[in-house]
């Protein structure tokens, strides 16, 4: 594809200049919103905006047509400046249906722009959607909003006319008008869109035709219908120079294993069963068999942290993932690692529970029961991610430690990580810290638990290496030798050992990185996938002078060893999670401080502005 | 694929015998299967290095701890899994799996049943003794319906599952049954289930002496093994009984049925064929004492390795757009520059 940005050919209408726009898409789940909501976010990123995404879709694959539960949607914002959320309350909703429009109408702001298709707002969509009358002839709809109501469908089949299409082909063309028509809106460039659309349907040029006829009628629409009297510009954010692509965190985290193949050379086995929020990761790993990543699909979650245990112990990098249910179901096989004391990585993509909760909605919750949701004293390092595409960067951290020092290694991410998408600078593969692999090979001295004096580590073998046949298992290891023991002090003293040698991983460290004033009132302390709702709330309390800092950790086990003591440089902490309080609680626990929690469980992301509020009122609540 | 080289020097016995005191109970049914494995491992020409022994829990998953070779000692019915990622990630080992009744049919049967159906190129070793040992007599998946144990002291209500019934449902391509107590004809069909090219089911009916004292006797007992034990011989009729009085077995359709030899013509007699898995089926059914004990190879076949499955698909991918290359992966698709 060609780098440069195309402009729109026609601004006839005023233009007025924004530095940011939250636009959401919300239809029935067969509408293609998703799509829809995705091609905006390119066309966005193409013309030099920075966003971020939030693509909400029901659990049921195919939920009855028109009913409040099967609506689907696509929130992305885009701005000039940096952009760190997919937004709060919604510049524009663009409601295919009437279930949409009353899903999602409360979070328009006063004075938003709603688009509505007409043509979904007949009797049995009303009756789905569980409104008495039509919503659209009520007078308030239009004192609150700027309400456009454009017959989407019918403008649809009119541009298509003459297609060798039956109507029902046609009709499911209209999420592109729609997205013609907001690309003209905000002055999206369509081109990507095009280009997407004639590679998408290759081999049928008759809807490649369509659909892209859709997009531009709905564009032209925007440009020529009286109804529209304005679009929106919004200048290309300040960002690193560089090549950029779009990439979510499900992605990210299969492409960080394959960096790490690359690099070490190792053959990966990647174990998975299929779930909710964490298959894309299996899906993508198994597109690229080329880089000597094997990938099985186990016959349950048991089977698949087995299997990368197998792996492990013959040398290989064995990585999982999975979801909280199936962590769950993993806490066995993760233990035998611990004991064995080999390297395996398992990607938690955690979804709102308990039990299966709501598998496609996010939730930070995994946290205590990766550090301590396992039987008997089982340390493990944890990681989370911040952004979807640092999720490449932890992945392959992920491995790193592992290998070095011979530990089990679970990375948390979640459902909001996974499936959103940002803009990210693409990193030269080179620049990646390197990953020293050393199997033993030399039978002098060789007990399989002899340790490295600076790791911890005891020795990597490759079963093959003749002079150092050895057995190992989940019984309880003589230290040095590894025999069988059942020995009170070697007991005491492996316990010790395997923690000593996680808490060692805080030398990989680097100085943690405090966003805003070195001291002050009020640190928020976050992980994970609110960096961005975080970042956002605090720099709006900082314009407004205060000193409030943030700092946001990727290493929650180890923790990092300048924690401390940046705690104590403020007089009061917050922490905002998705759950009901995880990390608040290792924070008190371990530095005695008196953090406080934010917390809010809805299966969404935080938002910035509640973020914001909980801050204005610590701050006021300061003794 | 797994092509082992041949080894540098001719092993004996005490090659892979290890420096661990072997634990099990006096008089356990396990020592005899031990030295079995022991005994035949130099025919396979392997080097020691490249062997390795998985095992779940229980008292027969102690076995890698007895054998110098690689071992691993995992958890309770997992040890298909581990062997399956273990192949997966090294196709030139050699891979044994010993598991017992409990640990692989119950605990473990989801992983038994489908290291079975994809066909890993494992050498799978059940010790069934029907009890549960090292929890100390609990009855087990292969118990007798009604069976009085500590935890079933009105006996029992569950059904038994034949193992070899169940491998044969699963898909496995070499089913085979033997006895600890005939050591030589167990060495040989353990020799057999080694040179198998994918997945390689035995059952070794074994004698917890503490727990289950004699739960084979049928097989044992020099008087009724006569008319209980049915040797399986590839291309020779099904007889049994007494050198008097042999007797067979015919098919009536898909019915088995026993008769005098004297009795009937040989044409009718059923010749074992362990490449027939229709007829393989029928005899993993048949149970004393309705009918003699099936021991040998019920069925052997060939079928593609899982594994080499999916590391043909890597080779043809390499062929076909060469190694993967993550500074082009990342830059494949949309992307745009600023500045």
């Amino acid at each position: 594809m060609s780098d440069a940005v195309a402009s729109p050919a026609t601004a006839a209408k005023p233009r007025r200049q924004l530095d940011r726009a939250v636009v959401r898409f919300a239809g029935d789940s067969g509408d293609g919103m998703q799509v829809t909501g995705e091609q905006f976010a390119t066309e966005a990123a193409w013309a030099g905006a920075d966003l971020v995404t939030l693509p909400n879709f029901p659990a049921e694959i195919r939920a009855p047509a028109g009913t409040l539960f099967g609506v689907s949607s696509y929130q992305l914002q885009f701005g000039s400046r940096r952009v760190y959320t997919p937004g709060d309350r919604l510049d524009c909703l663009v409601a295919m249906n009437p279930a949409a429009l009353k899903v999602h109408q409360r979070d328009l702001k006063d004075g938003g722009l709603l688009i509505v298709n007409t043509a979904a707002f007949e009797k049995k969509n009303l009756d789905r959607a569980g409104y008495t009358g039509n919503p659209l002839d009520d007078p308030a709809l239009e004192d609150h909003y700027r309400l456009h109501k454009v017959d989407i469908t019918r403008l649809t089949m009119d541009a298509l006319e003459g297609l060798p299409l039956n109507v029902k082909e046609k009709e499911r063309c209209k999420n592109f008008f729609s997205l013609g028509l907001v690309s003209w809106i905000y002055t999206r460039p369509i081109e990507p869109t095009v280009a997407w659309i004639t590679k998408r349907f290759a081999k049928n040029p008759a809807f490649a035709e369509a659909n892209t006829r859709a997009l531009k009628a709905g564009y032209h629409y925007g440009e020529t219908a009286e109804i529209f009297t304005e679009c929106y510009g919004i200048e290309p954010a300040e960002m690193p120079p560089g090549l950029y692509r779009s990439i979510t965190g499900n992605r990210a985290l299969a492409w960080g294993i394959l960096a790490a193949a690359e690099r070490t050379k190792l053959t990966v086995v990647y174990g998975a069963y299929p779930i909710t929020p964490a298959s894309d990761v299996l899906h993508e790993i198994s597109l690229h068999k080329r880089f000597g990543v094997r990938a099985i699909q186990a016959e349950d979650e048991i089977a698949a942290v087995g299997a990368i245990v197998g792996a492990a112990f013959g040398g290989a990098i064995g990585v999982c993932a999975s979801s909280g249910p199936g962590i769950a179901l993993k806490a066995e096989g993760m233990n035998l690692a611990v004991m064995a004391e080999l390297p395996i990585v398992i990607f938690d993509v955690q979804r709102a529970g308990p039990s299966t909760g709501l598998p496609t909605k996010t939730e930070q919750a995994d946290l205590l029961m990766a550090l301590y949701g396992r039987n008997s004293e089982s340390p493990v390092v944890v990681l989370a991610p911040m952004t979807p595409g640092d999720c490449f960067f932890v992945a392959y951290e992920a491995i790193r430690i592992a290998l070095k020092y011979m530990v089990p290694v679970i990375v948390l991410s979640d459902g909001y990580l996974a499936s959103g998408a940002e803009p990210w600078l693409i990193p030269d593969p080179k620049t990646l810290p390197d990953i020293p692999v050393s199997f033993r090979t030399n039978p002098e001295g060789f007990a399989p638990y002899v340790r490295d004096e600076a790791t911890l580590a005891r020795p990597w073998v490759r079963p093959g290496t003749a002079g150092l046949e050895h057995r190992i298992g989940g019984l309880e290891k003589e230290n040095i030798t590894g025999n069988v023991s059942y020995d009170a002090d070697n007991h005491d003293l492996m316990v010790r050992l395997r923690a000593e040698k996680v808490r060692r991983v805080a030398q990989e460290i680097p100085p943690t990185t405090v966003n805003g004033p070195a001291a002050g009132d009020l640190l928020v302390v976050g992980w994970g996938s609110t960096y961005g709702t975080i970042t956002a709330a605090v720099e709006e309390v900082q314009q407004s002078g205060k000193a409030v800092a943030s700092v946001h950790l990727r290493h929650l086990n180890p923790l990092p060893p300048d924690l401390g003591q940046i705690l104590r440089q403020y007089e009061r902490i917050l922490v905002p999670e998705v759950n009901s309080g995880q990390l608040v609680r290792i924070l008190r626990a371990e530095y005695l401080v008196d953090a406080v929690g934010f917390n809010r469980v809805r299966g969404l992301p935080l938002s910035t502005e509640e973020v914001r509020e909980a801050i204005d009122q610590l701050l006021k609540d300061k003794r | 694929m797994s092509e082992i080289t041949e080894a540098p020097k001719k092993y004996t016995k005490k090659d892979f015998e290890s420096d661990q005191d072997v634990r099990w109970c006096p008089g356990c049914g396990d020592y005899a299967i031990l030295s079995a494995i022991q005994k035949m491992m130099p025919d396979l020409g392997i080097p020691r290095e490249n062997i390795v022994f998985i095992s779940g829990i229980g008292c027969s998953s102690r076995f890698p701890y007895y054998m110098n070779t690689y071992g691993f000692h995992t958890i309770h019915g997992r040890a298909p899994a581990i062997a399956t990622g273990l192949r997966l990630a090294r196709p030139d080992l050699k891979v044994f799996v010993v598991t017992g009744d409990g640990d692989g049919l119950s605990i473990g049967g989801n992983h038994l049943l489908h290291v079975l159906r994809r066909n890993v190129n494992v050498t799978i070793l059940l010790f069934n003794n029907r009890i549960y040992g090292l929890t100390k007599g609990q009855y087990s998946p292969t118990s007798e319906l009604g069976k009085v144990t500590k935890s079933s002291p009105a006996g029992s209500a569950d059904r038994p599952v034949s193992p070899c019934a169940f491998a044969l449902g699963a898909g496995a391509t070499f089913v085979a049954r033997t006895v600890d107590r005939n050591v030589a004809y167990m060495e040989e069909t353990l020799r057999r289930a080694a040179q198998h090219h994918g997945a390689a089911f035995v059952e070794i009916l074994q004698n917890c002496n503490v727990y289950n004292d004699l739960a084979w006797n049928v097989l044992y007992d020099r008087e009724s093994k006569i008319m209980n034990e049915l040797r399986l011989e590839h291309g020779k009729p099904l007889l049994f009984g007494p050198v008097d009085d042999r007797h067979g077995l015919v098919l009536e359709g898909a019915t088995p049925r026993v008769v005098r030899v004297k009795d009937a013509p040989e044409s009718v007699l059923w010749v074992h064929d362990d490449g027939n898995t229709w007829k393989a089926h029928v005899l993993s059914q048949l149970w004393a004492p309705d009918f003699p004990i099936p021991i040998g190879i019920l069925m052997q076949v060939e079928a593609p390795a899982y594994e080499e499955v999916l590391l043909e698909q890597e080779r043809a991918a390499i062929a076909e757009r060469g190694p993967g290359d993550v500074a082009k992966l990342l830059v494949s698709g949309d992307t745009w520059r600023i500045g």
